[in-house]
This record gives structure tokens, C-alpha cells and sequence, in this order.
């Protein structure tokens, strides 16, 4: 692995860059590794072009990525010293305060950024990889063309983004939940739902028959999630002084 | 004349055939499947949900129970897309470590797929031959990580340690008379490479012992030979890697056309088939194994001449040496903040792949530049596999669907992860 942008990669990018020209948003090299964003709406035309022009033959994993809670801090990471622990009045560790059920947690989310699909492609004819990414134009019913027309494989691919997500794969055969239990309710890698899940599951004697009952264990958190202003690992004895 | 109509049967969850928990849907005209539908999930834990809480090593635990025979590989895949992210080249010694137990991980997985497919298709032996080679490897697992099958030894910028002088040994037990210690200890008097070694000069004979129960075998030929066919057109489209995608005929191995650690630097080759069908598969991972000892030995004859450290010399990513923790309090410092808070990744995206012994195993992260994975995806091989079900099975007969499964290689931890 070269840690640095080898020149096969920047090749790629600017051939893409001419054949897919307007249906490519941003293109960027990152960790040696090319990613483009194309509309929703233009998908499934530079699925085919990928394909059938540029060699990417196989479709190695296609993902849901749910940004609503991208880049929030459970810690405030900018105050130093043990006093940070003590501190934090804000209710960011009570789970007891719910917030109302009635607000859409996208209200306040930019449109069309919340639902991205991320694809990942690998040409075996010409050695190379793409990550083609796609965000979902509505964030409360999001859509995608289904991409299983042009690599097969994805149709597992996108019953599990259905599953988990949520994400709605128009003129898919087949879009049925893939992981979770028969009769799931709800879409759990997304980030409003919580980690302990809603409903827990025992078998009642009484009754004789396995209950469904809205969970009793309490969500902690063990260890905040923390942003660092300077990027990677920093000098702990620099910034705790 | 009979009346004559389709049915549908459900084979597993519980069916020893279905190595773990598939549940499969059956449609049948007779004896002939019309339609396979698999369900899977019955073993999903929600690792990738559950990554997104924890800091960046705390997840390396949760790779060896993806895959749960070939441990080590997972461990790899994530901990390779955490050094890509964090910019750090690994040690040479500890890239050699981890090319070393790639490949007894492939031996291992390898071994318990022969095993369990020969079980399923009728070769009971081959089962106790596959699991006697297993126990000496699990051994030289134990050795280093301490534990047999979870292992955890991978870490971002090497590995936990280095490999020990020498391999534990058998006890005098109820089980174990002195005659028995003697000859079990044999080949246990030196360090982990030493016994490696000797394994590597045994191991050949056994794969020929395999091949003599199996590759000219009439029955195990009936079974194999020209079911689940596949074109390398279809394979590609399927998605299909590693073993399941070679065995159709295309060239790919991750280990030579996008070389990792130090594998470009070894000698082997890659076995390739040509009908695409189970028998090929059979005979390409019978190959893997051989040149997967090949590997090892070259592996063990580097590490017994070039010592060094295994893993990094930066104590923002590798806990410092455990001596320096007991005097230096800027070490101590060191490791309470990296077992407690961890170590915060750039923000982007990165996917790093490796040649696990089922196919390409990788890990997309992507990472909001916090302590924890924003989420993390784990590109797990049985799970495309395990999609190209229905294609494989369509047309074969009830018994065919057995040596399906078993060619496929699933292992149901990664596949509902």
C-alpha cells in the first residue's frame, strides 16, 4: 500500500471525469482511494457506464450510511483536566429526558444529506476500485434506484440498506427484511435508534407463549465519543498542562 | 397416474448440514429445487451498530467472532483500515507475523471446511483428519494470544506481542499417561517458530493423506463433479471471491494483484480452476493449503533470523512496553489514556481489504474524526456467497443442496454478522 496517491488512481479520476462529466458532484482522492458522489436521479446510468465502459465488473459492497448525528461530540473535548467529567451539566447523559415524540428529527437536518448509499466497485479486468456515493434526495422516505439490474449481487446488498436503513430500492424483486426477526419493526442502524433497541423478548409461563416488551435495560454510555480539534492522536501531557 | 405437486420444504435452522443457522426455503417439483430461498439473521448481533460505541480497539474483539474459524484474518482486514487512516507503517517483523498467521488461519479454515464438507457429503474420516491437523495450529494460537479461537492479537500498528520461546506443554492427566506426554511433547521443546517449523515439514504428508481419502474418490467424484456450476461471467456478477471465484476460472487473489503486508515478497502461487463446478473449488482449496504452508515456512525462516520490534513505536496508537508503564509516569499516562479514551481517527472514509481464506473480507470506516467509528461496514464474503444460493441450487436435486452449502464455504457469524 503506498501512502501515497498513486498515479493509476488520479488516471481514473480524470478519465471519469471526462466520460461521466455532469453526473459526478465531487470527486475526491482520499487514503489512496477514489470516491465520486452522482445524483440519485443519475445512478443507475453511470452504474451501466462503470460497467460496460469502464471495466468495474464486479460490485463488492453496497452500504446505508446514516449522517444525522455526523460530527457531534459526547465530550466536550476543548475544556482540560478531570474537571470536564464533573462539569457536564447538559443533558447530554440523561436518556430519561426524552425528547418529544411528535419532532421529526430531520426537521432540523440539511435536506437530502442525511441517507447516503455507498457502493463499492472493483474492476478484476483492470486492477483498479471506485467508491461511488449517492445520497437519498428525502430524508424521511428515502429512495435509490435499485442497482441490481447491472451487478447481481447487489440485490442482498440492498435488502439488508432496506433493513437497516430503511433506504426504499425502487425496482427491486425482491425488498424484503434480510437480518432482523420476522415482524421487526423499525430500521436499526439508524442513529435515532437506540443501541439497547425498543422491545425485549422473554417467554412467559403464564401465557405459554413468547412476550414482546418495550426494553428495561438503561442506554450508558461507557466511553463518550470525543472530537479532538487537531486531527488523529494528539500529546495528552501537552494538552492536559 | 399419481397426482403429482410441488411442495415446499424448510431445511434447518437446527439441521447439522446447514453449518449454523440457515434456514433455507425449498421449493420443489419432486426431488428438484425450483426456487431457493435462504434466511438468514438468526445470528445477527448488530456488530457494526455495536462498533459505533465502543472506541477503535475495543471493536478488534468483535472481528474474531464475525468469521469464527478463520479469527485472525478479521482482525486484520479491520485493524489494516485503521492504520490506513491513521497513516502508520506496521513493523516488518510484525508484517511477517501477520502474513504467518494469515496463512494458519487459511490452514485452519481450510482444514474445518474439508472436514465439515466431507461430514456433510458422506466422508466421515475426514473430519478426525481435519481436526487432529487443527489442534496443533490452535496451539500456536494459544501460544501467542492465549487463547485458542479468540484471539484479539492484532493490533493497529502490529500485534500484541512477540512470539514466545516456547510452547506450552502437556501435563501428566487422567487422559495422559507418561508415554503419551513424551510423544505429544516431541516437537514442543523449542519456541513457537521451532514447532511451526516442524509442522511445516509434517503438514504436506497430511494433505496428501486427504487427497488420497477424497480427490479419486468415486463417490466423493459423484457428489462434487459438475454441481453448483458457475461461469466466471456469473461469478463476477454474483460477487463471488476467494476460493469461489478462482475455482470458476479467474484469476484474482488479493494477496497478488493488490499485495498487503509482505506478500509480494514470498513465493507461491495461486491455484486456479476450470469447470467452475464443486469439485473445483474441493481441488483449489486443497491447493491453498499447500502453498499456505509454503508460506509459513518461508515466514518462519525470516522471523527465526530477524528479530525486531512487532509493534509501533508510538504510544498514541500501541500502549507503551508494559516495564516502562511500572517506572514512567508519562507511560502510565500513555496507556490510561488510550484504554480509556482511545485514539481519534481523521475524518473520511477508507476501505482496506484482505484475501480471507472465504474471499475478500473488508472494512469500510467511516470516521467523523471522534474516538469511535461513525460506522463502520464489514464486507463480509459468506454474505455474497450465500446470495448466489438460489442461482447455484436451481435444478439440482435435494442432496445436491448439501455439497452446495458445504462448497460455499459459510460460516454464519460473518454472514448475519
Amino acid at each position: 500500500m503506498g501512502k501515497n496517491t498513486s498515479p493509476m488512481i488520479e488516471a481514473l479520476q480524470a478519465e471519469l471525469a471526462t466520460s461521466l462529466s455532469s453526473k459526478v458532484i465531487k470527486s475526491d482522492i482520499a487514503f489512496n482511494e477514489l470516491t465520486i458522489e452522482v445524483p440519485a436521479a443519475d445512478l443507475l446510468e453511470v452504474a451501466l457506464l462503470l460497467r460496460d465502459k469502464h471495466g468495474f465488473d464486479q460490485l463488492i459492497d453496497l452500504c446505508g450510511v446514516d449522517y444525522l448525528s455526523y460530527g457531534e461530540s459526547e465530550w466536550d473535548a476543548d475544556v482540560s483536566g478531570f474537571s470536564r467529567g464533573v462539569k457536564n451539566t447538559d443533558d447530554i447523559f440523561n436518556f430519561d429526558a426524552k425528547p418529544e415524540k411528535e419532532k421529526n428529527v430531520n426537521d432540523d437536518f440539511e435536506a437530502g444529506r442525511r441517507f447516503a448509499v455507498v457502493i463499492h466497485l472493483l474492476s478484476v479486468k483492470n486492477n483498479k476500485r471506485l467508491r461511488v456515493k449517492t445520497f437519498c434526495e428525502d430524508n424521511d422516505a428515502p429512495m435509490m434506484d435499485s442497482v441490481h439490474g447491472v451487478w447481481n449481487v447487489a440485490n442482498w446488498f440492498e435488502r439488508e440498506a432496506f433493513d437497516l436503513f430503511g433506504i426504499i430500492f425502487v425496482n427491486h424483486p425482491d425488498l424484503r427484511r434480510i437480518l432482523t426477526d420476522y415482524g421487526f419493526v423499525g430500521h436499526p442502524f439508524r442513529k435515532d435508534f437506540p443501541l439497547v433497541g425498543q422491545v425485549e423478548m422473554r417467554y412467559d409461563e403464564e401465557l405459554k407463549r413468547v412476550v414482546y416488551e418495550p426494553v428495561s435495560i438503561e442506554p450508558r454510555v461507557l466511553v463518550p465519543r470525543v472530537i479532538r480539534a487537531s486531527e488523529g492522536t494528539r500529546d495528552v501531557t501537552e494538552a492536559d498542562n | 397416474m399419481p397426482e403429482i405437486r410441488n411442495f415446499t420444504l424448510n431445511f434447518g435452522p437446527v439441521h447439522p448440514a446447514a453449518h449454523g443457522v440457515l434456514r433455507l426455503v425449498l421449493e420443489m417439483d419432486g426431488e428438484v429445487i425450483e426456487r431457493a430461498d435462504p434466511h438468514i439473521g438468526l445470528l445477527h448481533r448488530g456488530t457494526e451498530k455495536l462498533a459505533e460505541s465502543k472506541i477503535y480497539n475495543q471493536a478488534i474483539g468483535y472481528m474474531d467472532r464475525l468469521d469464527y474459524v478463520s479469527m485472525m484474518c478479521n482482525e486484520h482486514g479491520y485493524v489494516m483500515a485503521l492504520e490506513k487512516m491513521l497513516n502508520i507503517e506496521v513493523p516488518i517483523r510484525a508484517q511477517y507475523i501477520r502474513v504467518m498467521f494469515d496463512e494458519i488461519t487459511r490452514i485452519l479454515n481450510h482444514l474445518l471446511w474439508l472436514g465439515a464438507h466431507a461430514l456433510d457429503v458422506g466422508a466421515m474420516t475426514m473430519f478426525l483428519y481435519a481436526f487432529r491437523e487443527r489442534e496443533d495450529l490452535m496451539d500456536v494460537y494459544e501460544a501467542v494470544s492465549g487463547a485458542r479461537l479468540h484471539a484479539t492479537y492484532y493490533r493497529p500498528g502490529g500485534v500484541y506481542r512477540d512470539l514466545p520461546d516456547t510452547m506450552p506443554l502437556y501435563e501428566k492427566s487422567r487422559w495422559h499417561s507418561d508415554a503419551d506426554i513424551i510423544r505429544l511433547n516431541a516437537n514442543r521443546g523449542g519456541s513457537v517458530l521451532d514447532f511451526l517449523d516442524d509442522f511445516t515439514t509434517r503438514f504436506p504428508s497430511y494433505v496428501d493423506e486427504y487427497e488420497t481419502l477424497l480427490t479419486d474418490n468415486r463417490i466423493w467424484k459423484q457428489r462434487l463433479v459438475d454441481v453448483g456450476i458457475v461461469s466466471p461471467e456469473r461469478a463476477l456478477q454474483l460477487g463471488l471471491t476467494g476460493a469461489m471465484l478462482r475455482g470458476s476460472g479467474v484469476e484474482w487473489d488479493l494477496r497478488k494483484k493488490q499485495p498487503y503486508e509482505v506478500y509480494d515478497k514470498l513465493d507461491f502461487d495461486i491455484p486456479v480452476g476450470t469447470n467452475g463446478d464443486s469439485y473445483d473449488r474441493y481441488l483449489v482449496r486443497v491447493e491453498e493449503m499447500r502453498q499456505s504452508n509454503k508460506i509459513i515456512k518461508q515466514c518462519v525462516d525470516w522471523l527465526n533470523k530477524n528479530p525486531g520490534p512487532v509493534i509501533l513505536d508510538d504510544y498514541k496508537v500501541a500502549p507503551p512496553p508494559r516495564e516502562s508503564m511500572k517506572s514512567d509516569m508519562e507511560a502510565l499516562i500513555h496507556h490510561f489514556k488510550l484504554s480509556t479514551e482511545g485514539y481519534c481517527l481523521p475524518e473520511g472514509e477508507a476501505y482496506a481489504a484482505v484475501e480471507h481464506p472465504k474471499g475478500e473480507f473488508g472494512c469500510y470506516i467511516v470516521s467523523d474524526g471522534a474516538n469511535k467509528p461513525y460506522r463502520l461496514k464489514i464486507r463480509a464474503p459468506g454474505f455474497a456467497h450465500m446470495s448466489a444460493m438460489d442461482e447455484l441450487t436451481k435444478g439440482h436435486m435435494l442432496a445436491d443442496v448439501v455439497t452446495i452449502i458445504g462448497t460455499m464455504d459459510i460460516v454464519f457469524g460473518e454472514v448475519d454478522r
